[in-house]
């Protein structure tokens, strides 16, 4: 089980809860369960979440994995100049 | 429109071309010559990217109708080296790492020539002046300025 | 991926060295070649025709004239380029900013395009066509477009994110949130509070080589494009979509690529041009003017930040609030998003709040500029910080440190930092000679952080070594600044060989693997990373090769300094293999030896940069020299120090003209006023003054050599830097950038009459 925190616009999505606790290895299940319990995320997933894990920014290493007590934050995917 | 008949020097060889009265010595040395060292940054004389030297002055091609070559020696960035020699500003800038993209590179170089041509010693404030026509937006000109000073020490000998 | 991308220990040899660029000749002789240095046979001019009105419906268009016009070959319209976006709003608003479909909504928006035989033909075609406009209301300023009642741009837009959907339409497409604590609890508990507001102007990446692009579709289908980007498989991507083709049947060559900055990540007349070609059934060159750049390409968003920053009188900040509009052109878009991200992301605090609308405006579709949103918050926080350290009475330096974001803070946009490096810039700064040097009068000292998160992404390397031990290394980032150089360093270092034995080139989309962009400074640092992979995927073959020689097992031969050797006492009499001798004999081993990598290069880590500036302002004329600059920031490991120094350099320059000069001016009439280099003026040589730089390197943990991206955060601290020395030499807080002379004479005037008793510039009085 991971603690997820959400950023303010998926927050307000979730029905205001900042915070989610989901079973998930890696990003990948993370995104599907997130999908399956919070239907309203997957237009966010389309356009693109990045997810932070102790502070390092994962933009699409769906495959990288979810450590126990890691801090999973997850934030819009943004692009760069 | 009828064409105009020039003849000119180009680099040191002689050349023909028919141009349109209308047509910029820009437009002619890229797309009827096929030197395409001169770029266009801004047709309007703003950029100096299509810098060239006209009998010793150095000009904005873009500003210059190809007719106007008509008996001149014109000078571009294709001339620059002597077969595989570089210039000695040509030499400095690659060793400065005076350009990032380079497309203001052709035109400074031809700049710098022209300015160490007339001023073979110049302060650092007289290369930013003379280079002031140029515009580079990836280098902040730092090590442009660098190149030119060390061309210039070189080429004093 | 069975790659590790984590930091080793290592010693280099060819890292950290400063080669000639493997571009370099063929750029200081003219025979580079960019994008409107390309020809093909029977190739046709293209040129767009563009909207005069800021926010006009577009009634009908009539070609038929200049169809009849001799030597024109195809006159286009939205209609022939038809709306096959599926839904997918992103790519319909790039559409339509490539060719208008029922509305132009800013001056330069294309509406038509012809292709011709000739220059001129083409400039009358676009005469002959005629536009049946219905000239609506129009709105260019970014707070007018933020009010009820300002012209609306698309009724389609109701503001996002906020708690209930609102029922009527308006030019706010979103309201973002980011932060943690509670503010209000954070200012009860501040001493002093400093509340102001700041604006910033548009400004245009400025790149020196227009757009340009040759497009040839031919009648099977299959089309080739050259074209100047900074993603040769992303514009292949949304031209395939746009015009209905598979993307395999498009193959985009990048040229080389005079500046893009973020510009060309985008695509604007490549579409049409590849329409125009469609229809013409002939090549199509099409190359933008300086007046077409500007008006319909590039620009930053403009903006209006609120902040309030509050703090004890120890110096410690309680609370920061930020609330930013950015202007996004006529399109959605997430500027302000970023600027909200970004703006305190410098510092630890314990209450921040940063709330950010992004606005439609009758302007062109913002694109992204280097570190794209983050110098103009940078510009409002650092400068109320600094204003604070004043209140509070303590050096705007050690106020910085005192409140500085460190290992286990908690980012201002959410996560908590890994170990970063702005604490080692600001010690770098406050450490450096610059901060001690005399000033005279009418002259300020100002400094300010700056913060961007580099990205990696999709990349995608072919490492092929000949028969004769040359290495060529094929990548799919296009070199904005010497990444060639930078990479075959790399490949050199993990192979163990001589810089000049590898070449690097930057590969077509038909003959590798899809790569994002050159953009979120990635470009070295992902694709060293699939260097990196590729160069060690190549030494296992070569062990393997070396194995057969001897024939021996390969688990038995190990890879060093460029050489295969054969580990254990026994095989004593075995004298090493270069690489060129594996190489030599690979004909009759299996052929030829090579290393590929495909990989996700993610974990890119954030950088920070802090910035010192001098400057001297005329109290006469209100104009503004920078006399000395310096910046520090931390590049996880230069790979090719003096490239490094050039995009420090590069950013640092770009952010003085942006603070002192840049800026698009509209008039009433809602047309750009100055859309070309001499009134839209970038810094020349003579405006600047040498730029310094110390590279610190603080290994970046994701990456095997510890690279960390450098492009960007160099744009961040410089409008803010630039607006505290000057409001440091005219004793008054600038707020609006740029610092313009008039502006600056406004702003003395103000003072003046303010503080008639005392001289504005005292207090530097030498
Ligand atoms: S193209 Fe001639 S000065 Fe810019
Ligand atoms: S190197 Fe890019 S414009 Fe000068």
């Amino acid at each position: 089980m991971v603690a997820v925190t959400l950023w303010g616009s998926l927050a307000a999505v979730a029905g205001g809860k900042n915070q989610v606790d989901i079973e998930a290895k890696d990003i990948r299940e993370l995104f599907r369960k997130l999908a399956e319990q919070y239907p309203a995320f997957e237009p966010f997933i389309d356009r693109g979440i990045a997810v932070a894990i102790d502070g390092t920014i994962y933009r699409d290493t769906w495959s990288k994995k979810l450590p126990e007590g890691a801090e999973i934050f997850l934030l819009p995917r943004l692009a760069g100049g | 429109m009828a064409g105009v008949a020039v003849s000119t020097t180009i680099n040191g060889d002689h050349v023909e071309y028919l141009c349109q009265p209308d047509e910029t010595l820009l437009e002619v040395l890229r797309d009827r010559l096929g030197l395409t060292g001169a770029k266009e940054g801004c047709g309007t004389g703003d950029c100096g990217a299509c810098s060239v030297i006209v009998d010793n002055r150095l000009v904005c091609s873009c500003l210059v109708l190809g007719a106007e070559a008509e008996g001149r020696q014109v000078e571009t960035i294709e001339g620059m080296a002597h077969g595989d020699r570089l210039h000695p500003l040509q030499q400095k800038f690659l060793e400065h790492a005076a350009l990032q993209c380079g497309i203001c590179t052709p035109g400074f170089l031809i700049a710098a020539k022209d300015l160490l041509a007339k001023n073979p010693d110049p302060t650092e404030e007289e290369i930013r002046f003379g280079l002031a026509g140029n515009l580079c937006r990836c280098t902040g000109y730092d090590k442009i300025v660098r190149a030119v000073q060390d061309a210039a020490s070189v080429m004093r000998g | 991926m069975n790659f590790d991308p984590r930091l080793t220990n290592r010693s280099f040899t060819s890292v950290g060295t400063r080669p000639i660029r493997p571009d370099g000749i063929d750029k200081v002789t003219g025979r580079a070649r960019y994008g409107a240095d390309f020809n093909m046979a029977g190739q046709l001019v293209g040129r767009v025709l563009r909207s005069p009105h800021a926010h006009a419906v577009i009634r009908g268009i009539d070609t038929a004239k200049a169809e009849a016009l001799p030597g024109v070959k195809a006159v286009i319209t939205a209609a022939d380029l038809p709306d096959l976006t599926n839904g997918d709003g992103a790519l319909y608003d790039i559409l339509d900013n490539c060719i208008a479909r029922k509305k132009a909504l800013y001056d330069g928006h294309a509406v038509a395009a012809v292709a011709a035989i000739d220059a001129r033909t083409a400039r009358q075609a676009l005469k002959l066509i005629e536009v049946d406009y219905e000239v609506l209301p129009h709105v260019t300023d970014v707070d007018e477009a933020f009010q009820h009642g300002a012209p609306l741009i698309n009724e389609a837009i109701f503001t996002e994110g906020l708690e209930e959907k609102p029922v009527k339409p308006s030019n706010v497409h979103k309201r973002t949130q980011y932060g943690h604590g509670d503010i209000h609890k954070g200012f009860s508990e501040a001493d002093f509070v400093i509340e102001r507001s700041f604006r910033t102007e548009q400004t245009h990446q400025g790149y020196i080589e227009p757009h340009a692009c040759v497009a040839s579709v031919s009648s099977d289908g299959m089309a080739e494009l050259w074209v100047c980007t900074q993603g040769p498989f992303v514009y292949r991507q949304h031209c395939a979509q746009l015009l209905g083709m598979e993307a395999s049947k498009l193959r985009v060559t990048s040229s080389e690529i005079g500046g893009g900055f973020g510009g060309k990540t985008h695509v604007w007349a490549e579409p049409v041009a590849l329409a125009l070609s469609r229809k013409a059934g002939r090549p199509v060159k099409l190359v933008m003017t300086r007046d077409e750049v500007f008006r319909a390409s590039g620009p930053t968003s403009a903006t209006s930040i609120d902040i309030k920053i509050g703090a004890r009188k120890d110096g410690t900040i309680t609370a920061a609030e930020a609330t930013l509009r950015y202007s996004c052109g006529p399109y959605a878009g997430m500027w302000a998003e970023v600027g909200a991200m970004t703006a305190f992301a410098c510092y630890r605090l314990d209450n921040v709040r940063t709330v950010g609308f992004e606005v439609l405006v009758n302007r062109p579709k913002t694109a992204a500029y280097r570190a794209p949103s983050a110098p103009m918050a940078a510009f409002a926080v650092e400068s109320t910080i600094d204003e604070l350290a004043g209140k509070v009475g303590m050096d705007a330096v050690d106020f910085r440190i005192k409140n500085a974001a460190q290992e286990g803070t908690r980012a201002s946009y959410g996560p908590v930092y890994g170990p970063i490096g702005i604490g080692p810039t600001l010690e770098a700064v406050k450490n450096h000679p610059h901060m001690q040097a005399p000033l005279k009068k009418n002259q300020g000292r100002g400094m300010a952080c700056g913060f961007w998160f580099n990205f990696g992404g999709q990349t995608c390397v072919d490492l092929n070594i000949g028969m004769d031990g040359s290495v060529s290394l094929a990548v799919g980032t296009v070199d904005v600044g010497g990444s060639r150089a930078s990479l075959s360093l790399v490949a050199a270092e993990e192979l163990g060989i001589d810089y000049a034995q590898v070449k690097a080139i930057v590969a077509d989309t038909s003959s590798l693997g899809y790569n994002d962009m050159t953009d979120g400074s990635r470009g070295t640092f992902s694709s060293s990373m699939a260097t990196i992979s590729a160069a060690r995927n190549a030494i296992k073959v070569l062990r393997e090769r070396a194995a057969q020689m001897w024939d021996i097992p390969a688990d038995d031969v190990v890879w060093e300094k460029g050489h295969a050797l054969a580990k254990g006492e026994k095989y004593g009499n075995l004298s090493p293999l270069s690489l060129k001798e594996i190489a030599a004999q690979s004909g009759t081993t299996g052929g030829p030896i090579a290393g590929h990598s495909e990989l996700v290069a993610d974990g890119a880590g954030v950088s920070f940069a802090t910035h010192i500036c001098d400057i001297e302002v005329d109290p006469e004329t209100g104009a503004t020299r920078v006399l000395r600059y310096t910046v520090v920031q931390d590049a996880g490991k230069a790979v090719h120090p003096t490239y490094v120094e050039g995009q420090y350099q590069g950013g640092a320059a770009q952010g003085i003209g942006w603070a002192l000069n840049e800026e698009y001016i509209y008039g009433k009439d809602g047309r750009l006023q100055n859309a070309g280099f001499l009134d839209y003026r970038i810094p020349v040589c003579s405006d600047l003054p040498m730029i310094d730089t110390q590279i610190l390197e603080i290994p970046n943990p994701n990456h095997p050599y510890g690279i960390r991206g450098v492009g960007e955060t160099s744009i961040v601290p410089p409008l803010a830097a630039i607006a505290n020395a000057v409001s440091n030499a005219v004793g008054v807080r600038m707020t609006h950038i740029p610092m313009s002379p008039p502006r600056i004479l406004a702003a003395l005037e103000a003072s003046t009459s303010a503080q008639k008793s005392e001289s504005i510039f005292g207090k530097h009085d030498a």
